[in-house]
């Protein structure tokens, strides 16, 4: 059975976050028209509670290439790169490179395929496909508009594929038949046992927590999505609330000051912005002033929240106020 | 063409064209608010102002990004869109400082106007760019970047021009747009970036108000000379319709405004076409450099100066006509009045940001005096008149003065691309045979549009290959021809603004191309009703010859023509406090 097909039954789903069904996304690159086409792992993870491609770059870097390897064959590419975050990048060069002149040497039979270990020269906004594409163009590192979506003009303006670097190590289990329909979650906050975990996919906050040994005796609250993203659900919430996305959780307990969880996330987010569009930009620039204040005025806090998700230009500006509106609905109960 | 089928705030709407909601929304009278959108350039998506909602999508979005599609609901007014409006026009408030004050936008104010219809006229945030500097290149074009937005458009005009200088550094919140630090690269001041910014931060030499002191020196004869494209394109800042021919009210206006004499610039681009003509004309005779380039533009002579010396030889030594015309004022006409040169105090009015720079080349004085004292712009001009209260919608039509008020057709059509070739080529065809064209009209190098136009042209069994380059960006493709082949051309006229003059640096705006379209046809209207429509036949130039230049051989050499060197970067600085930094004649004879 040919890849595609296998992935397709096996129903995975893209693992970076947006969860776009990954036999789609390699189906449209595989008809886009273009005489190069690329394939791109993206390793950028830079949300402060995701670090599961961390874990499998330095576990199962096999596994990856060979996922690379077979998305490579299946879509027509003859380069792929391997765009991995500084830190990874210099850990885990050597080894990387060295498996790949070996797979490259056995499996295909002619040497016109090339896999680049690429080193990623921004910060976590790159994590954004099209921003990853102008980095890795030496372009400014900011998004670009969408349509035209990669899979069709991306890279160098060539059809591209790019896949989160454990939904290649998935596809690799697939292949080898070995896809237990599971997924990897990191898990940091106020627990015991921190750390990324391989458990069955759609699990519910509480069962991962569980499972993990990481229910809190406490009272707690947590954000599912990486720590500066993502949604939040109070303890009751977690009994039903289904743990998707890039499948991480930072658990969070009530001794925390909550503005400093706040200013937090205005600062990792006023810092690594493109600044590209006003209602991101000047957002996070005005919340950062407006939670400096005394009388903090969180109307006009959630009133720039509201138009910031609605009017941005990327994701970071779309999604970013979904984390801060339940926060202080939830949290602040404001 | 497939139908595509839309409703627009609940109405239903067919149409075949494949454009954006905002093109369609604007076609169809349904007013959507822009900032960062400019139809010369290919769209940003950054301000999000114009946001729309569009049923079943989950989020707002820009209308001048997304295209008109089967089936899509859009609502242009809801109070959704609203909200979000409002919210980016208060952001912009606190970033732009609002110095309004003999702002180039004050007039037609798009921030102020929004402002209104979206009630945001109380800021809520406190302005955050204020103490951030300002940048002045070569003393001509300035960025104040407390106004500055950061929609990119005058990055993307720049690199359209094929310079490049503006560059975005820094991110976020701290991104900064700014004068490109690298050494080679360097402004040629044709303030395309001017025009395509949405807030006024960038702006020319302002000199308007030493104009005005000016006139009122009772020592001092104030001469006025008016550009060829200034009176298709004045009418504008009062509420004309675009492509209006302006003459004598624009003329009226000048006087009012205390001016002694007004003199024409197109009686000055009667002489450049017959001096050039003579020298094309000569070069081709005789064997000499060709193609020779025309070098009306002072920016596409700045920008061979500075990155093609190797062509200075192909440059013809013409002066432009503004600097023609203020040489015969300073030389001829102070003799035929009888006043000291050093009493004669020329203002030109230029449709033009560059001609600010060339009036401070000290090479074409004469003597120590500058044939030119100040340049403003079409839009200081009309600042001015409001200042006086002059309305050339409500004014009385007058004439030029005399000795330098008559002109050809020729001469009008200069601020139009593919004009100066056109005027040449009407008399070089008689320098060359003795005989006048039958058909004066030379329409394949017309056209405001296209960016590089290609002509043969017969005169005497000689086939010429001539070539127009409408705006700057196009010119390496024409230098790479002719590096290929020397031979290629014989005679190029390069116009760094697309459109040419009528749509300078300086004109009203907005500009746009169907404003170029109309402002250019007015030219060629202006062209075509005169009954003199060649250069070497206007009378008042025959009798400067004959009184003036026949009588001194080389004096036409020396006082219109110029010649051109190398040059190395301009000094860009750098200061925060702009009323500090207001600017005074540094060399001049005033
Ligand atoms: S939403 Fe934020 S990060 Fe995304 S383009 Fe706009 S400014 Fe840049
Ligand atoms: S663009 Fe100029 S006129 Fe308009 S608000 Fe800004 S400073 Fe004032
Ligand atoms: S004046 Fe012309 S060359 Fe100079 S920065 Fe503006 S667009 Fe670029
Ligand atoms: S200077 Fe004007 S055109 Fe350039 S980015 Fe700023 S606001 Fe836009
Ligand atoms: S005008 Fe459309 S986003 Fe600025």
């Amino acid at each position: 059975m040919d890849i595609i097909r296998k992935i397709t039954k096996a129903n995975l789903c893209g693992r970076g976050g947006a969860a776009f069904p990954t036999a789609k996304k390699w189906k449209m690159v595989k008809e886009a028209k273009g005489e190069k086409k690329y394939v791109i792992a993206n390793g950028s993870e830079g949300e402060p509670g995701v670090f599961k491609d961390t874990y499998i770059v330095e576990k199962y870097p096999e596994k990856l290439i060979k996922g690379v390897l077979l998305a490579m064959e299946a879509v027509g590419a003859q380069n792929a790169y391997l765009y991995l975050r500084a830190d990874l990048y210099e850990k885990h060069k050597k080894n990387l490179r060295e498996i790949i002149q070996e797979k490259i040497l056995r499996q295909a039979q002619n040497d016109t395929i090339k896999i680049t270990v690429f080193r990623e020269d921004g910060k976590y906004l790159n994590g954004e496909e099209t921003t990853l594409l102008n980095s890795i163009e030496r372009k400014r590192s900011e998004p670009r508009y969408k349509p035209p979506y990669p899979t069709e003009c991306g890279l160098w303006g060539c059809p591209t594929l790019v896949n989160n670097v454990e939904t290649f190590y998935q596809v690799a289990q697939i292949a080898d038949d070995n896809y237990k329909n599971q997924r990897f979650y990191s898990i940091s906050g106020k627990v015991q046992n921190e750390g990324v975990f391989e458990l069955e996919v759609d699990l519910t906050v509480d069962q991962v927590l569980k499972k993990t040994k990481n229910y809190p005796e406490r009272a707690f609250f947590v954000q599912t999505g990486g720590g500066a993203h993502g949604f939040i659900y109070t303890k009751d919430e977690c009994k039903n609330a289904l743990l998707q996305g890039a499948g991480a959780l930072v658990v969070h307990d009530y001794q925390e000051d909550p503005l400093e969880i706040l200013k937090f996330w205005t600062e990792f987010f006023l810092l690594r912005n493109c600044g590209q569009c006003i209602p991101c930009r000047e957002g996070f620039y005005r919340i950062n002033q407006l939670l400096k204040q005394d009388e903090i005025d969180y109307e006009l806090i959630k009133e720039i929240l509201y138009v910031m998700a609605d009017a941005s230009y990327c994701g970071l500006g779309q999604f970013a106020p979904e984390g801060y509106l339940d926060f202080i609905k939830k949290i602040l109960k404001r | 063409m497939p139908k595509i089928n839309v409703q627009i705030n609940g109405k239903r709407y067919t149409t075949e064209k494949e454009v954006s909601i905002l093109k369609f929304c604007q076609e169809i009278g349904v007013e959507i608010p822009t900032l960062c959108f400019h139809p010369d350039i290919k769209f940003h998506a950054n301000c999000k102002l114009c946001v729309v909602e569009i049923e079943g999508w989950p989020r707002l979005n820009p209308a001048c990004a997304i295209k008109l599609q089967e089936g899509m609901k859009i609502q242009t007014d809801t109070d959704r869109v609203h909200r979000t409006r409002r919210m980016i026009l208060q952001y912009v408030f606190g970033e732009h400082v609002t110095d309004c004050k003999d702002c180039l936008r004050s007039n037609n104010c798009k921030l102020r106007k929004y402002a209104k219809q979206y009630k945001v006229e109380k800021p809520i945030f406190k302005p955050r760019k204020k103490n951030r500097p300002l940048y002045t290149c070569g003393n001509t074009i300035t960025f104040d970047t407390r106004k500055c937005i950061e929609c990119r458009n005058c990055i993307d005009v720049c690199r359209k021009q094929g310079i490049g200088f503006i560059n975005l550094e820094r991110k976020g919140y701290r991104s900064t747009v700014k004068p490109h630090d690298e050494p080679k690269n360097d402004c040629i001041y044709c303030g395309q970036c001017i025009n395509h910014c949405p807030v006024g931060a960038i702006h020319s030499r302002k000199e308007f108000d030493c104009v005005m002191d000016e006139i009122k020196n009772k020592d001092k004869i104030v001469v006025c000379q008016i550009a060829p494209s200034i009176r298709v394109s004045i009418g504008e800042e009062f509420g004309i319709p675009h492509g209006q021919i302006m003459t004598g009210q624009l003329v009226a206006g000048v006087k009012k405004l205390g001016f002694d004499k007004v003199f024409d610039v197109q009686t000055g681009a009667d002489f450049t076409t017959i001096e050039e003509a003579k020298e094309f004309v000569d070069r081709l005779q005789n064997n000499k450099i060709l193609p020779m380039f025309t070098t009306c533009c002072p920016a596409w002579y700045k920008y061979v100066e500075q990155k093609h010396p190797e062509l200075i030889p192909n440059c013809t030594t013409a002066r432009s006509p503004n600097m023609m015309n203020g040489a015969i004022i300073k030389e001829y006409y102070s003799k035929l009045i009888n006043v000291p040169r050093e009493k004669i105090c020329v203002v030109a009015v230029m449709p033009c940001t560059a001609k600010k720079f060339e009036v401070e080349r000290r090479e074409l004085d004469i003597d120590g005096v500058p044939p030119v004292d100040y340049v403003i712009t079409t839009r200081e001009l009309a600042h001015m008149m409001r200042l006086s209260r002059i309305d050339l919608s409500k004014i009385n039509e007058e004439n030029f003065d005399s000795p330098i008020g008559e002109s050809t057709g020729a001469s009008a059509i200069y601020g139009a691309s593919g004009g100066v070739m056109e005027s040449a080529l009407r008399t070089a065809y008689f320098l060359a045979t003795g005989k006048e064209l039958k058909d004066v009209n030379f329409k394949q190098v017309r056209g405001s549009l296209k960016g590089i136009k290609r002509a043969t042209v017969e005169i005497e069994g000689t086939e010429l290959r001539v070539a127009v380059v409408n705006g700057l960006g196009n010119t390496e493709e024409i230098i790479a021809e002719i590096k290929q082949d020397p031979e290629a051309y014989h005679y190029i006229e390069v116009m760094t603004c697309p459109g040419g003059c009528i749509a300078g640096g300086g004109q009203p705006l907005p500009v746009n191309d169907e404003i170029r379209k109309k402002r250019a046809e007015a030219l060629y209207q202006i062209d075509t009703k005169k009954k003199i429509r060649v250069a070497h036949q206007n009378p008042e130039v025959k009798k400067v010859y004959q009184d003036f230049f026949d009588k001194s051989p080389g004096l036409a050499h020396r006082i219109l023509h110029t010649h051109y060197e190398p040059r190395s970067k301009s000094e860009v600085e750098m200061y925060t406090c702009p009323i500090m930094k207001k600017f005074t004649k540094k060399n001049s004879n005033l």
